[in-house]
């Protein structure tokens, strides 16, 4: 099958594309959950392999997996929070090579659907990060004093309390974790959509007669390929963004009143 | 009275090309500025990094929620 007829193109691409039929009886494994799963095996043995038997030396696989943790622990973690930021370097490294993998599942050859394409999986991972700052802001401060660091910026006039209070906690309680979600989320969705539109597009225009439309089918498949390379730099992006702000929540919230 | 010319889908559409001009203009912003510093001060580039990301991922959430709000808002409206 090169070439589909005309007629049974999923055309235009829509958002059924994102839900393909589950694999097993049920809709309890799909390829969603299934590559999650092959996605956290992956990180576990690879870290598992490359720390057998750590030499001082390090051999080409510990080098791989000390520099990425490296990368995370300086750029991140020690940059972003501080000095008292390396305890939460593991976590946030955890976090960057997860949601990395899982948004490269997106230009797999084979695969080619993002896990982070539906909103449960980032969902879940913003929660987790709501949780942990808040968690550590409240255990550092306690909840009064958190509150206040949080809600109230330093050197406001108190006429302006009314009014700064309540967009503070909808900034800090309710954005945050919204928009960490839908940021993943609508960054990996967006990238399958221009993939689709590009390919299948390219499909339409070579089947028509027109000689001059069917070269730009072709030219429309060679931008694919194109999007695809930027959708490999979104992924990267998109990871250590999502590390970058959760580390830069976690500052927020343990760092001492101005 | 015959058509001369008729369109047809989502006018959702034209509300995210809407949506994105805002963001657009706002990412260009952030990285002249960053662009600038490191030009007039390279030693910076380093330091201001961490920065041009968290001003881009802010603005840049903007056009995503465009992007899924278009989506959100599509169903009700695109039979017609």
């Amino acid at each position: 099958m090169l070439f589909l007829a005309e007629d049974n193109l999923p055309w235009p691409p829509s958002v059924e594309d994102f839900f393909p039929p589950s694999i097993a009886d049920g809709p309890w494994l799909t390829k969603f959950t299934l590559f999650a799963w092959i996605a956290t095996a992956l990180l576990i043995i690879f870290f598992l392999v490359a720390y057998r038997s750590p030499k001082l030396v390090p051999t080409k696989l510990q080098w791989l997996a000390e520099s990425m943790y490296g990368f995370v622990r300086t750029q991140i973690a020690r940059d972003v929070i501080g000095h008292e930021g390396l305890r939460f370097a593991p976590y946030l490294t955890s976090l960057f090579l997860f949601i990395l993998v899982n948004n490269l599942w997106g230009v797999f050859p084979g695969v080619q659907m993002s896990v982070n394409a539906h909103i449960a999986f980032p969902a879940m991972l913003a929660i987790l990060t709501y949780l942990l700052f808040n968690y550590v802001g409240i255990r550092k401060h306690g909840v009064g004093k958190y509150l206040k660091t949080q809600l109230i910026p330093p050197g406001a006039p108190v006429w302006l309390f009314p009014l700064l209070i309540p967009l503070e906690a909808l900034q800090v309680f309710i954005l945050r974790p919204f928009t960490l979600a839908v940021r993943l989320f609508a960054n990996m969705f967006a990238g399958h959509v221009i993939l689709l539109v590009f390919t299948l597009g390219g499909f339409l225009l070579f089947a028509s007669d027109n000689f001059f439309l069917k070269t730009f089918g072709v030219a429309s498949w060679a931008f694919a390929i194109v999007m695809t390379f930027f959708e490999i730099i979104v992924a990267l992006l998109q990871a250590y963004v999502f590390a970058l702000l959760t580390a830069v929540y976690i500052e927020g919230a343990i760092a001492e009143e101005h | 009275m015959t058509a001369l010319a008729e369109i047809s889908g989502s006018m959702s559409s034209v509300g995210y090309g809407l949506a994105a001009i805002g963001p657009g203009i706002g990412v260009g912003l952030v990285f002249a500025a960053y662009i600038q510093s490191t030009a007039r001060q390279p030693e910076s580039a380093g330091l201001t990094r961490t920065y041009l990301f968290l001003g881009f991922v802010i603005i840049e959430a903007l056009a995503l929620l465009g992007i899924a709000f278009g989506f959100v808002f599509t169903t009700a409206s695109t039979t017609g």
